[in-house]
């Protein structure tokens, strides 16, 4: 028999928090549950590490399957990666540990519940992404607004109960409508399972509406302008590791969500819609990008750069061809990590100062030599200088484009330099600068657990800044994949139309 | 030949009733008493309704009275819950002092009323089951007689029940003279003529089904009637009469009038939607968590309406769904309320949660399970229970009543978030008492596990469910 190992993955942090959830907050192991939800992300990362190394690259097909009757004649719990899911698991476990690590001070109170939540959103989030089934996608892409509702609510900064009802109703309001949806294709398919679906196709009339309403759900949650006003509230409040996870990972579920059902399942609305996402993917970049010039808080700073990275990724996905939706691919994974990164960073000196006014800050490169060492290397992988994972992700996105349409990926490039701008801008005003505030003199450098943290995000951005081979290996087969079955949805339809 | 086998549940209800009254009467201080043997004879009355659980469909009287799987369903719910709800109050009931031997009696028979109106399939026997249990349960909501607001609940519940009762029963005599019957079987066979004089006769009996689930128009009473009456009489009319009404919705509109289902379903249409946006919006404000929670029962029947509104019967089993997990969500929310105890005194504002997670974690988790359960977020009960109305829903195509329905879900989120909010996110005030009796947390904790590991094996409840085929 063979080992389930997509279910270990999700079941793993769920039997973690379950442990932790039963110690008691008065015994003396009251501290260990720290070392628990560390051991338990750890074994979950190199188990997805293990996955990686046995998924073979040269399939397009859906991997290590798993299928179990759950509702029978209805729905079956089947889960299953390919080229497409696989980068974004061991990018979720990847970053866990690291925000378990993280918690070393700055979780004051109720560490347990905050681990609980943290364990359970991972599970939520490896779900997500290796669901194979419409309505276990919905469960798992719904439930992570619990516990990230809780986190932003308990640990998070003064205005946090705005922030964390903002976050919960606009997800909510954007999701319901693709429950609506998923039922109709359900009544209109028979089915709900995805790779049937992509077989049997859904019916033209209705493509466009369940691809708005698809649409809806995944652009509140990328999130495109102009459905981003939660974002920079809720990074913003979110305690660090909140704001990691979110950065790094929630908000990849939609470009996912994107690849793999929009493209997937409604190709021609995807074709149809099109002008819609390059125009609002465009204002995205530039239009945040130039918010983000003009911000005095560093955190939303980030987020709102966050928005227009996530803009590039909206369109290279909808430009289909191979070089974009790679690019996006890998541009996602960068992001995950170089947003990670900030934000810990942030977290670092917010730690010692707790303000996250930049203003406040200047000359902390004469205090923290290591800091701004490491902290140009994230700077200069948000830039997407090359040399670091930015740089391949922007410019295969950019190649793509170019490919399609000339005007857009002008207009795209813009956002690189405009991006440039205010990174650079915000390095030189607090690493750089005057030192003149007497706190940012006594801040101390790095701490050990901090250092580690910081270069295991540092690491992987230079190493895939300077071979992206691995991950474009993976992700090939299956996007030559959905690209074939793109485009032959696509002449079928003109053909009947003609 | 009449098979009394059928309703020997409703008999030994009957003969408890009169049983325990003589014994309450003749032997001094047996309130307690009293109470005990009224859980013990719901169990009994458990056993001999699910004894009758083979029956497939079967009459007695004439045809008058049913037992069906939908009968036998909704009663076991009844009974079900009505055990839930004495095994939780039974703290309460002494500590506010209204626990005489009439309160649990008065239970029991509006329990019988129920049993009956669930089996009815005449209009007579349907109407005096419905009286039976209303006017049990007007004396229960002014039970507690020294106090204001529960005189006034049971007042206007009285007043206005029967300003409804009064239109159900001409709505009854409309149908009766235009279709020659009370028997809901014949009634069907009788319309194939289609008379405008029917319509006007199933309005009015809607208007006082609607009245008795609070859907709205005919929701006035509902936030004061539960914010008034004492929260053991509460929590039974959040849940008890709302079974039995639904399952008379079901009967009623599925037996005789589901030829004519052009003509009353955008009636259902409108109870539903009204009630779900109604619901959703006017709880925003409430600040008394009884109140909250009336308009809350106010927003989850426009959903089990809604399931109704399909005329299939995929419709009706999901409405039946609802209901069962609302009933859970319901119990579960109650034995909460029961357990924010101070020195003896029972609190129910939203204020005096304000930071509950400090010193009761248990307590205020299950809470944020109950809380994120009745606003529907996946994957706790709460949401399979809007999720199968919507199947149903869907499946007729009626994308408009989908679509206000989930927004409406949205909204109503923010007012459950918003008790999270005080139990999680504000600080601290006081540590309530901890004594709580075995059956509340018994209640508790079923209920809780119910609503959260719903999702594990969801079929459980479908297989039972989908048993009960109408048409």
């Amino acid at each position: 028999m063979e080992i389930p190992i997509l279910s270990s993955l999700i079941l793993l942090p769920i039997i973690g928090a379950i442990f932790i959830f039963f110690i008691s907050s008065t015994s003396q192991k009251y501290q260990s549950t720290k070392y628990v939800a560390l051991f338990v992300t750890i074994a979950n990362f190199l188990l997805s590490v293990y996955l990686w190394y046995i998924f073979d690259n040269t399939s397009a097909e859906f991997q290590f399957v798993e299928e179990r009757i759950w509702i029978p004649n209805f729905v079956n719990y089947k889960v299953g990666v390919d080229g497409i899911s696989i980068l974004f698991i061991i990018l979720t476990t990847f970053i866990t540990p690291l925000c378990v690590i993280s918690i070393n001070n700055t979780i004051k109170y109720k560490l347990k519940d905050f681990l609980v939540a943290i364990l359970i959103m991972q599970s939520l989030m490896i779900g997500v992404f290796c669901s194979l089934d419409l309505i276990i996608f919905y469960l798992f892409f719904e439930g992570g607004l619990i516990p990230m509702f809780i986190i932003i609510g308990i640990w998070g900064g003064d205005r946090r109960v705005y922030s964390a009802f903002k976050f919960f109703l606009f997800t909510l309001l954007g999701s319901v409508l693709m429950l609506i949806a998923i039922i109709t294709i359900y009544w209109l398919s028979g089915t709900t399972d995805v790779e049937k679906l992509y077989q049997i196709g859904i019916d033209i009339k209705y493509q466009n509406l369940l691809w708005l309403a698809f649409f809806s759900s995944f652009a509140v949650k990328t999130p495109m302008w102009p459905f981003h006003t939660w974002l920079p509230d809720a990074h913003v409040e979110a305690p660090t590791a909140g704001s990691v996870l979110l950065a790094a990972i929630l908000l990849k579920m939609a470009g996912y969500g994107f690849i793999r059902f929009s493209l997937g399942l409604f190709p021609i609305a995807s074709d149809y819609f099109v002008p819609l996402i390059y125009s609002l993917s465009l204002i995205a970049i530039i239009y945040t990008s130039l918010i983000a010039l003009m911000q005095e808080d560093m955190k939303k700073l980030i987020a709102y750069s966050s928005v227009a990275h996530m803009g590039f990724v909206t369109l290279g996905i909808f430009t289909v061809n191979q070089q974009a939706i790679e690019g996006s691919i890998f541009q996602m994974i960068s992001h995950g990590l170089v947003a990670a990164a900030l934000f810990f960073s942030i977290g670092v000196v917010y730690e010692r100062m707790h303000t996250r006014l930049i203003n406040n800050y200047g000359g902390v490169v004469s205090v923290m030599p290591k800091y701004a060492l490491l902290f140009m290397i994230f700077t200069l992988g948000s830039i997407g200088l090359p040399g670091t994972s930015g740089f391949i992700g922007e410019f295969l996105i950019l190649i793509g484009a170019f490919k399609e349409n000339f005007l857009v990926a002008v207009i795209a490039s813009i956002g690189v330099i405009l991006g440039a701008a205010y990174m650079l801008w915000l390095y030189k005003r607090f690493i750089f600068g005057k030192l003149e505030n007497d706190q940012v003199k006594n801040m101390t450098d790095l701490k050990k657990h901090e250092i580690l943290i910081l270069c295991l995000i540092a690491i992987p951005i230079i190493f895939f800044g300077f071979y992206p081979e691995p991950l474009i290996n993976t992700t090939e087969n299956s996007i030559t994949n959905l690209i074939d079955l793109y485009n032959s949805n696509l002449e079928y339809y003109s053909k009947n139309n003609l | 030949m009449i098979n009394l086998n059928l309703i020997i549940p409703e008999i030994f209800a009957c003969l408890t009733i009169m049983f325990l009254l003589l014994l309450g009467v003749f032997k001094k201080n047996s309130s307690n008493l009293v109470y005990n043997l009224t859980i013990l004879s719901l169990f009994i009355l458990l056993t001999l309704v699910l004894n009758l659980s083979n029956v497939q469909e079967e009459y007695v009287f004439a045809q008058s009275y049913r037992v069906d799987n939908l009968s036998t369903f909704m009663k076991i719910l009844t009974i079900v819950s009505a055990i839930f709800v004495m095994l939780t109050s039974s703290k309460y009931v002494k500590i506010s002092k209204i626990l005489q031997i009439e309160y649990p009696i008065l239970i029991l028979s509006s329990i019988l009323g129920m049993m009956v109106m669930i089996g009815s399939n005449d209009l007579i026997v349907f109407y005096m089951g419905l009286e039976l249990q209303s006017l049990a349960l007007y004396v229960l909501a002014s039970f507690n007689r020294d106090n204001l607001l529960s005189s006034e609940s049971g007042l206007k519940y009285f007043v206005l029940s029967a300003l409804s009762s009064g239109l159900l029963l001409y709505g009854c005599s409309l149908i009766y003279g235009f279709s020659n019957s009370t028997n809901f079987n014949e009634i069907s066979l009788s319309i194939s003529d289609f008379q405008y004089g029917l319509t006007f006769g199933i309005v009015f009996i809607l208007v006082g089904l609607a009245f008795k689930i609070s859907a709205v128009p005919f929701h006035m009473w509902a936030p004061d009637v539960y914010q008034g009456s004492p929260t053991s009489v509460t929590i039974i009319f959040a849940i008890l009469p709302k079974i039995a009404a639904l399952t008379i919705f079901i009967r009623f509109l599925y037996v005789p009038f589901i030829n004519i289902i052009d003509q009353w379903q955008m009636i259902i249409i409108f109870l539903s939607i009204a009630s779900m946006l109604f619901g959703a919006v006017a709880a925003i404000g409430q600040k008394n968590l009884k109140r909250l929670i009336a308009y809350s029962s106010i927003s989850h029947m426009g959903y089990a309406l809604a399931g109704l509104t399909t005329g299939t019967n995929d419709g009706i089993q999901s409405s039946i769904l609802y209901m069962t997990i609302y009933l859970f969500m319901n119990l579960a929310f109650f034995s909460c309320l029961f357990m924010i105890r101070k020195n003896n005194k029972y609190l129910e504002n939203i204020n005096d949660l304000s930071g509950l997670s400090k010193h009761h974690p248990i307590l205020s988790f299950s809470m944020l399970i109950i809380l994120f359960s009745l606003a529907g977020i996946p994957p706790l009960a709460g949401f399979f229970a809007k999720f199968y109305v919507f199947m149903a829903v869907l499946e007729r195509s009626m994308y408009f009543l989908a679509i206000i329905g989930l927004m409406s879900a949205v909204v109503g989120s923010f007012y459950y978030l918003r008790i999270i909010k005080v139990i999680y996110f504000d600080s601290e005030k006081e540590k309530y008492d901890t004594d709580h009796h075995l059956g509340l947390k018994i209640t508790l904790l079923i209920s809780t596990i119910f609503i959260l590991m719903y999702f594990i094996y969801p079929n459980s409840l479908i297989n039972l469910v989908s048993k009960i085929n109408i048409i």
